[in-house]
C-alpha cells in the first residue's frame, strides 16, 4: 500500500508501479505464507473429491476437512497475531492486459491477499465458525457416510476456499471470483438433495435470484474500473482519496450496483426470497452459509467499498431504507411461520436488514459488530434445531415438538438454544443487544445520516423478533413433553442402528421399511445428540456469549475490540474528499460521536437500554402467555383475526409471506414461461415443422410420384428407357422440323 | 485433317501396290443402306429384349443393339472416309466381350440361386412405396 500511494503520487501507470515495485525492497515482512487460509481449504477440497471417487466408506472426509478447516483458522490466528497495519500480500501474477500506457488503459488483477483489520475480523469467524460447523456435520451428516458424506464436505471446503478469496482478494475481481464461487458452493449445498423436487427447485431459486444481483455487482466493479483505472482497493481508495477521478453520471452509479449485487447476497428486499427456500439444504449448510457466512458477504462488500459509497449523496439513504424495510418484513412473516428453520431463516433476513440499517446510517462498526455477534447466535439457533430435526427424525414443525427440555440428552440443546433466543431477541446485556442497539442508536439519534423512523422501526421489528424467537423456543423447548417424529425424508437415522441403545427400534420408524406405518409414534424414541453436536452447540453458546465481550471492555474513549480492529479499513477512513462522512464515520468508530446524544430527554444509551428492556420484556411475555402458559389463546386470537373481514388479511398475508412469492410469479416467472411456450411452439411448427421437415419432405414427394415406375420387371425399366429415349429423340426430330429441315 | 486429305489417305493405302478402282468414293446412298441394316438390328434386338424374359435371350438381344450401334459407327465412318469409326468397333468388341464373360456368369449365379432363367424371378428386388 506504501509503495501504491507512492506509485499514485508520482502520477505512474500500474505496469511502471509494478515494475518500480520490483525495485523497491518491500520493508514489510514476507507474509505470503497467509495464503494458506486459502491454499488448505482448496486441498481440502480436491481431497474430499479424490475420496468420493474412491467411494470411502468412513469419515476421513469430515476429518481431512475439520483439520483443512482448522488450519486455516490457526493462519488466521497467526496472521492476527502478526498484523500491525494494512498490507497487501502479492502471491502471483494473474490478469495483466494493457493496451496503453495512460490512465484506464490497463486491466491489473493479481492473486494477492488485502489484509487489514475488516479482512482480519471476518475471516476469524468465518474459518472458526466454519471449523465449528464442519464438527457439527460430521456427526450429523454420518447417515451419509460411504454415500454423499465427501461430495458433502467438497463443497464445504469449495465454500470456505470462495468465501476467503471473496473476502481476502486484494481486487475487485478476486471478490467477484469469491462471490460467484460461494454462489456455486450454495447452489450444490442447497440442491444437497438432489432427489428432492423441493430441495433442486430452492436451489435454482437461490442460483438465479443471486445471479441478478450479480450482474448488478459485475456492473458496479466494471464502473470502478473505468472511473477510478484500477480494480485493487489500495488503488482506488488511494485515486479516491487524491481526488483524481471523473464523478460523471457513471461514477454515481457505482454504489447503486453494488448495492443491488450486496442485496441479492445478503437476501434483501427484493431479492430477499430465495434465503428461507434454502433452508431445504442440509442444516449445517443452513448455519454456515444462510446464517452466519455467506450472506455477511453484502455487508462485507458494502463495508469493504465503503468510500464508494460517498459517490452518491442518495447512496447510503437507500441502503439504510432497504434495510430497515426488510427487517421490519421478513420479522413479520417470521411471526407466523410453523417450520423452525423457516422462522431462524426469517430472523436472518430480518437481522441482516438491520446490518444494512447499521452501513446505511453511517455505523459500519455497528453493522461489523452486528454480523460478529449474529454469525454466533444464528449459528448456534441452526444447529440447535438442525439436533432437534436430527433427533427426531427430521420434524420441523413447532407444532409437533414441545417441551424437550424435559426429554433426557436433549437438555444441552434446549439451554443453548436459550441463549441463542435471548441474543437474537436482543435481551439487555446479551451481545445482540449490544450490536443491534449500537446500530439503533446512530439511526434514532446521528444529526447528519441517521433516520428516526426507521431507527423506531428496528424497535418495533426488535420487540417482534422477541416474540417470534421466544415463540419457538417456548414451543419447541418448554412445555409438556409431547412430539410426532418427522417422515424423515433425509435418511438422518439410516446410521444410527449400530451406535445407540435402541438401534432397532430407532429403524423401525422408517415409513419406508416399517411394515406397520401406524406404529410409528409408539416405536420412536427421540435420538439424543452424541459429544461432536452438544460440544459445537456448548462452544457456539459461550461465543454467544463471550461476543458480548468487547462492548463490556469499551476503552476509555469509547474504542471497542470491533472498532479497533475496522479503524484501519477502507470502512471507516478512506473518505477525505467528503470532510463530514470523515468526521462521522471515524467518530462512530471512536464512539465519540454517539457519547453526546440524546433521545427522549436523557442520555441516548440509558434510554435504549429502558425501551430493550421494555420491548424484551413485552415480546417475551406475549410470546410466553401465547405459547407456553395458554396456547389456546393463540389459536383463539388467529380464529378471531380470521373472522373478521377488517383483519383476516393479516394472518393469511402472514402466513403467505406477504404473497412476495406469488408477485414474482406473476411478474417473471409466467410471462417467461409464457414467452418460452411461444418461442417452442415456434420452434415446433415454423423451424422443425416448415423449414427442417419441410426440405425433407420434397425428395420423400418426389420419390412417391416417380415409384410406380420401379415395378421389379426388367422389361419394365427397359420400357421407360427406350421410351425416355423416343422421346428425346422426338424433341430431337421436332426442333429440326422446326428449324425448316435438311 | 480434312475430309480431302483422309480420303487421300485411303487412296494413297489402297494403291500401294499399284493402281486400283474398288474403293468407291464417299456415297449417301451406301451409307442409307448401312444405317437401315443397323436400324433394323437394333430394332430386333430391341423387341426382343421387351418381350423374351429368358435372361440369355435378353443378354442376346442387347448384344444386337450393341452390333448395330458398331454398325452406325462403320457406315458414318466410312460416310466421312474417318478410321475413328471402325478404330470404336475394335472398342465396343472388346468392351461387349467383356460385359458378355460377367453377364454370363451372373446370369449363371442366378441361375443357380432361383433354378430358373426367366427374369421374372428377380422382380421382388423392387422397392415398395412405404
Amino acid at each position: 500500500m506504501t509503495i501504491a500511494s507512492a506509485m499514485h503520487a508520482s502520477g505512474l501507470t500500474p505496469a511502471q508501479l509494478e515494475m518500480l515495485a520490483k525495485t523497491i525492497p518491500d520493508p514489510a515482512p514476507d507474509l505470503s505464507w497467509a495464503g494458506w487460509i486459502l491454499g488448505l481449504p482448496a486441498i481440502a477440497a480436491v481431497l474430499c473429491l479424490l475420496l468420493g471417487f474412491l467411494r470411502i466408506r468412513n469419515k476421513l472426509p469430515a476429518i481431512v476437512t475439520i483439520v483443512a478447516l482448522g488450519g486455516a483458522f490457526v493462519t488466521t490466528l497467526l496472521l492476527y497475531q502478526s498484523y500491525e497495519g494494512p498490507v497487501t500480500i502479492h502471491l502471483f501474477e494473474w490478469i495483466r492486459l494493457s493496451w496503453g500506457t495512460g490512465p484506464g488503459q490497463s486491466l491489473i488483477a493479481d492473486i494477492g491477499l488485502h489484509v487489514d483489520g475488516l479482512t482480519l475480523f471476518w475471516m476469524l469467524f468465518v474459518t472458526g465458525l466454519g471449523t465449528l460447523i464442519a464438527i457439527f456435520a460430521s456427526e450429523y451428516m454420518e447417515s451419509d457416510v460411504g454415500g454423499d458424506y465427501a461430495r458433502f464436505f467438497g463443497a464445504v471446503s469449495i465454500f470456505l476456499l470462495a468465501m476467503g478469496c471473496l473476502v481476502m482478494g486484494s481486487n475487485l475481481f478476486l471478490l467477484y471470483l469469491g462471490w460467484e464461487g460461494v454462489g456455486v458452493a450454495s447452489y450444490l449445498l442447497i440442491g444437497y438433495y438432489y432427489g428432492k423436487p423441493t430441495a433442486v427447485a430452492a436451489a435454482k431459486k437461490a442460483f438465479i435470484m443471486n445471479r441478478v444481483g450479480d450482474l448488478g455487482l459485475l456492473i458496479g466493479i466494471y464502473l470502478t474500473w473505468r472511473t477510478f483505472g484500477a480494480l485493487d482497493y489500495a488503488t482506488i481508495f488511494e485515486t479516491m482519496k487524491d481526488g483524481q477521478y471523473v464523478l460523471d453520471s457513471g461514477a454515481m452509479l457505482i454504489p447503486f450496483f453494488l448495492m443491488l449485487g450486496a442485496f441479492g447476497k445478503s437476501a434483501q428486499i427484493p431479492l430477499f426470497t430465495w434465503l428461507p427456500d434454502a433452508m431445504e439444504g442440509p442444516t449445517p449448510v443452513s448455519a454456515l452459509i444462510h446464517a452466519a457466512t455467506m450472506v455477511t458477504a453484502g455487508v462485507y462488500l458494502i463495508a469493504r467499498c465503503y468510500p464508494l459509497f460517498f459517490l452518491h449523496p442518495d447512496a447510503l439513504n437507500t441502503v439504510a431504507w432497504i434495510g430497515g424495510t426488510t427487517a421490519f418484513v421478513a420479522a413479520t412473516i417470521g411471526m407466523l411461520q410453523y417450520d423452525m428453520k423457516r422462522v431462524f431463516a426469517y430472523s436472518t433476513v430480518s437481522q441482516l436488514g438491520f446490518m444494512f440499517l447499521g452501513l446505511g446510517v453511517g455505523t459500519t462498526y455497528g453493522a461489523a459488530y452486528h454480523v460478529f455477534t449474529h454469525a454466533f447466535f444464528k449459528a448456534l439457533l441452526f444447529l440447535a434445531s438442525g439436533a432437534v430435526m436430527h433427533g427426531f427424525a427430521g420434524q420441523l414443525d413447532i407444532r409437533k415438538i414441545s417441551g424437550i427440555r424435559h426429554i433426557p440428552g436433549f437438555k444441552v440443546i434446549a439451554w443453548t438454544m436459550l441463549v441463542g433466543c435471548l441474543c437474537l431477541a436482543a435481551v439487555p446485556f446479551s451481545s445482540g443487544f449490544f450490536s443491534k442497539d449500537e446500530i439503533l442508536l446512530v439511526a434514532l439519534t446521528d444529526h447528519e445520516y441517521g433516520v428516526p423512523f426507521l431507527g423506531w422501526l428496528g424497535l418495533f421489528t426488535a420487540a417482534l423478533t422477541a416474540y417470534y424467537t421466544f415463540r419457538v423456543w417456548f414451543r419447541v423447548c418448554a412445555g409438556p413433553v409431547a412430539y410426532v417424529p418427522g417422515d424423515d425424508d433425509h435418511g438422518h437415522d439410516h446410521a444410527h442402528a449400530d451406535d445407540d441403545g435402541h438401534g432397532g427400534l430407532a429403524s423401525a420408524s422408517h415409513g419406508a421399511v416399517d411394515p406397520q406405518p401406524t406404529a410409528h409414534a409408539g416405536h420412536f424414541h427421540p435420538h439424543p445428540p452424541r459429544l461432536a453436536i452438544n460440544g459445537v452447540l456448548l462452544i457456539l453458546a459461550l461465543g454467544a456469549i463471550l461476543a458480548a465481550l468487547p462492548s463490556y471492555l469499551k476503552a476509555a474513549d469509547g474504542s471497542t475490540w470491533v472498532s479497533s480492529m475496522i479503524a484501519d479499513s477502507s470502512a471507516v477512513n478512506g473518505v477525505p474528499s467528503i470532510p463530514a462522512a470523515v468526521g462521522h464515520a471515524t467518530g462512530q468508530a471512536t464512539g465519540q460521536a454517539a457519547a453526546h446524544h440524546e433521545l427522549l430527554g436523557m442520555d441516548a444509551h440509558t434510554a435504549l437500554l429502558l425501551i430493550s428492556f421494555a420491548i424484551a420484556i413485552v415480546g417475551i411475555g406475549s410470546s410466553a402467555y401465547f405459547h407456553l402458559l395458554n396456547r389456546k389463546a393463540a389459536d383463539v386470537l388467529k380464529q378471531r383475526l380470521l373472522a373478521s373481514p377488517l383483519t383476516s388479511w393479516l394472518p393469511k398475508a402472514l402466513e403467505n409471506k406477504w404473497y412476495v412469492d406469488e408477485l414474482y410469479d406473476g411478474i417473471f416467472r409466467y410471462p417467461v414461461r409464457g414467452l418460452a411456450w411461444l418461442l417452442a411452439r415456434v420452434d415446433a411448427l415454423v423451424l422443425d415443422g416448415g423449414i427442417v421437415n419441410g426440405v425433407a419432405r420434397m425428395p420423400i414427394a418426389m420419390g412417391r410420384l416417380f415409384q410406380p415406375l420401379y415395378n421389379g420387371l426388367l422389361q419394365g425399366y427397359a420400357v421407360t428407357m427406350a421410351g425416355g429415349l423416343g422421346l428425346i429423340l422426338a424433341w430431337i426430330v421436332w426442333v429440326w422440323m422446326k428449324r425448316g429441315g435438311a | 485433317m480434312t475430309s480431302a486429305g483422309v480420303h487421300q489417305l485411303f487412296v494413297n493405302i489402297a494403291t500401294v501396290g499399284g493402281p486400283s478402282t474398288w474403293i468407291a468414293p464417299p456415297d449417301p446412298k451406301t451409307l442409307a443402306i448401312t444405317l437401315l441394316v443397323s436400324v433394323l438390328l437394333f430394332a430386333i434386338g430391341l423387341v426382343g429384349f421387351l418381350t423374351r424374359r429368358n435372361m440369355i435371350m435378353m443378354f442376346l438381344c442387347t448384344e444386337l443393339m450393341l452390333q448395330a450401334a458398331a454398325l452406325a459407327f462403320v457406315g458414318f465412318g466410312r460416310m466421312h472416309m474417318d478410321v475413328s469409326g471402325q478404330v470404336f468397333v475394335i472398342f465396343i468388341l472388346t468392351v461387349a466381350a467383356a460385359e458378355a464373360a460377367l453377364a454370363l456368369g451372373l446370369v449363371v449365379l442366378l441361375y443357380r440361386k432361383r433354378e430358373t432363367l426367366s427374369s421374372e424371378a428377380w422382380s421382388e428386388l423392387r422397392e415398395d412405396v412405404k
